[in-house]
C-alpha cells in the first residue's frame, strides 16, 4: 500500500473544497493512504516571493520539516504549493548555508529539515506513481465518449524539476485515457491561466482565460480537467467575465481531474463535490 | 565610490536573488525567445527581452516605472526556453522585491498592495484568507470589475466555497518567532 504525507494548502479548505474531498475519496478507492500534515501553514504562493525570498523558502521549509517527521514523501495538489515545496527542498539540499539559516529559524518551532523528503504533485502521484494500468484495473464506470481537455497549466511543469519533458508531456492524457475519457489535443494545454493577474492585471488575465477556453472548445472539448485550484478558479469563475468582456458564450465545465477519476471509480457525485461548480457539469455528465 | 566598485543597477538586482541558479543577466543574447513565449507580453510596457537589456544598461528609472514585472504571471515559460539559462522569472521577482522595498512602482499597479496584504495575512495567522485581501484591490477596480467580484463572491458563497472565518495555525507564537529569525518584522506585525 502506498502512503504519502499530504499538504492540502489553503485553497483546498474552502474555495477548492471539492478538490480536497475528491482527492481523499479517490485515494482511498485506489488504496493510497494520505496523511495530512499537522498544523501546516500557507506556502506563500507566488506573492511571498514579491516580498522576501528567504522568508518564502522558510515558510515552505516548515511544512517540509513537518512532512519529514512522518518519514513519508509529501504530495501537494496545488501547483504553486508543489513548485515552492520542490524547489525549497532542492535549494536547501544543494546550499548548506541556506539550509543552516532556515533551520536556525525552524528551531523556534522545534523543527528541522534535512532535505530528504521527496515532493510530488498529486497528478504525478496518480499518473506516475500509481500509474494508468493500476487505475484502469479499478475503473467501474468508464467515462466513455467524454472529450476532456487536459490542462496542465504552468507550475506543475515549470521551472523544469529535472530533465523531464516540458514542451509536450503526456501523463495527464494517459491518465484520462485510463479512466475511459477521450483526451483532446490542443495547443494551449501548458499555457498559463493568468494566476493572480486576475486581480492585478484583469484584462490580461481575462484574455489569457479566453484564449484557453477558445482553444479547448475549438478542438471539441466537452470540459476541461485541471490539477490546480488557481487554474480552476480562473477558468471557471471568470468565464462570465470573459463572456461580458469579449461577447463570447462559453459554458465550459472545469472539473478537477480527481473528480473525473472518482466518477470512473464509481464514487457518488456528491462525495466528489460535483455540484459545487459554478458552470454545471451536469449536461456533460448526464450522457454517461 | 572607487572606480573598481561601481554598484550598478544590474548588480543591485542580482543581489536580490538568493537561490536562483540561472546565469548572470549580461549573458543575455537578446534572441527574444522569452518575449515570444510570454503569454502577457502584449500587455507589458516593455517585453521581457527589453527589460533584460534595460537592466543591463542601467536604465533604472525606466524599468521601475514600467508595468512589466508586476504583470509577470510567474509561469516560467521564458525560463525553461531561455537558451542562455537565465532565470528570467526570478529577475521579475527580484524587480518586484526591489520595487516594494524602495516603495517605487508605476502608478495604478495593484500588484504591490495585493502582495503586501497577502504577506501580512500569512505573517499574522500562518494562513491566507481570501476575503481579507479584497480591500487591497477592490477600490482600484473599475465598476464592471467590481461587480464581477461581487457576483463571483455571491455565487461561491451559495456553493459553500467561500471561507467565513479566518483560519489560524495552532503554534502561531512559534511561527512568529520563526519569522523574526529571518527578518525584522517592521510594520508587518
Amino acid at each position: 500500500m502506498k502512503e504519502f504525507a499530504y499538504f492540502p494548502g489553503c485553497s483546498l479548505e474552502k474555495l477548492a473544497i471539492s478538490y480536497h474531498t475528491s482527492t481523499l475519496e479517490t485515494s482511498k478507492k485506489l488504496g493510497v493512504k494520505l496523511q495530512e500534515l499537522e498544523d501546516w501553514n500557507c506556502c506563500g504562493s507566488t506573492t511571498y516571493f514579491h516580498i522576501d525570498e528567504l522568508l518564502a523558502y522558510t515558510l515552505t521549509a516548515r511544512n517540509l520539516a513537518i512532512a519529514e517527521k512522518t518519514g513519508l514523501d509529501v504530495v501537494a495538489p496545488c501547483s504553486a504549493c508543489f513548485k515552492n515545496m520542490f524547489f525549497t527542498a532542492a535549494h536547501m539540499k544543494e546550499d548548506p548555508d541556506l539550509a543552516e539559516h532556515i533551520n536556525f529559524a525552524l528551531e523556534e518551532d522545534g523543527l528541522n529539515f534535512s532535505g530528504n523528503t521527496k515532493v510530488r504533485h498529486l497528478l504525478e502521484m496518480f499518473a506516475q506513481d500509481v500509474g494508468p494500468d493500476e487505475i484502469r484495473s479499478k475503473v467501474t464506470r468508464p467515462l466513455e465518449g467524454v472529450k476532456v481537455a487536459p490542462y496542465y497549466g504552468c507550475q506543475i511543469l515549470r521551472p523544469r524539476k529535472d530533465h523531464e519533458e516540458v514542451e509536450n508531456p503526456r501523463y495527464f492524457e494517459d491518465l484520462l485515457s485510463a479512466i475511459g475519457a477521450t483526451p483532446i489535443e490542443y495547443a494551449l494545454k501548458m499555457r498559463c491561466c493568468g494566476g493572480s493577474l486576475i486581480i492585478s492585471s484583469r484584462i490580461a488575465a481575462l484574455s489569457m482565460v479566453r484564449n484557453l477556453l477558445q482553444c479547448a472548445v475549438d478542438q471539441g472539448a466537452d470540459m476541461i480537467a485541471t490539477a490546480c485550484p488557481m487554474c480552476q478558479v480562473n477558468l471557471e469563475c471568470y468565464q462570465q467575465s470573459v463572456n461580458q468582456e469579449f461577447g463570447t458564450q462559453f459554458a465550459v465545465p472545469i472539473l478537477y481531474f480527481t473528480q473525473l477519476m472518482g466518477l470512473a471509480l464509481g464514487i457518488p457525485k456528491k462525495k466528489l463535490g460535483i455540484g459545487k461548480e459554478l458552470v454545471s457539469a451536469s449536461p456533460v455528465l448526464a450522457a454517461l | 565610490m572607487s572606480e573598481t566598485y561601481t554598484f550598478t543597477f544590474m548588480k543591485e538586482v542580482s543581489s536580490l536573488l538568493h537561490a536562483a541558479d540561472g546565469n548572470p543577466f549580461p549573458m543575455c543574447v537578446q534572441c527574444g525567445t522569452c518575449s515570444g513565449s510570454c503569454p502577457v507580453a502584449a500587455y507589458m510596457d516593455y517585453t521581457p527581452r527589453q527589460i533584460i537589456a534595460m537592466v543591463n544598461a542601467g536604465l533604472k528609472d525606466q524599468v521601475m516605472e514600467s508595468n512589466t514585472f508586476w504583470y509577470c504571471a510567474s509561469c516560467y515559460q521564458c525560463t525553461v526556453r531561455c537558451p542562455q539559462d537565465i532565470s528570467i522569472t526570478e529577475l521579475m521577482y527580484a524587480l518586484q522585491r526591489y520595487s516594494i522595498w524602495k516603495n517605487r512602482y508605476k502608478e495604478g499597479m495593484i500588484g504591490p498592495a495585493f502582495s503586501e496584504a497577502f504577506a501580512k495575512t500569512i505573517v499574522r495567522t500562518g494562513r491566507t484568507f481570501e476575503p481579507i485581501l479584497a480591500p487591497s484591490y477592490i477600490f482600484s477596480f473599475k465598476m464592471r470589475e467590481f461587480f464581477q467580484e461581487i457576483q463571483n463572491a455571491t455565487e461561491l458563497m451559495l456553493k459553500g466555497r467561500l471561507p467565513i472565518l479566518p483560519p489560524r495555525i495552532k503554534r502561531l507564537d512559534n511561527f512568529k518567532r520563526m519569522i523574526r529569525r529571518i527578518l525584522p518584522m517592521g510594520g508587518a506585525e
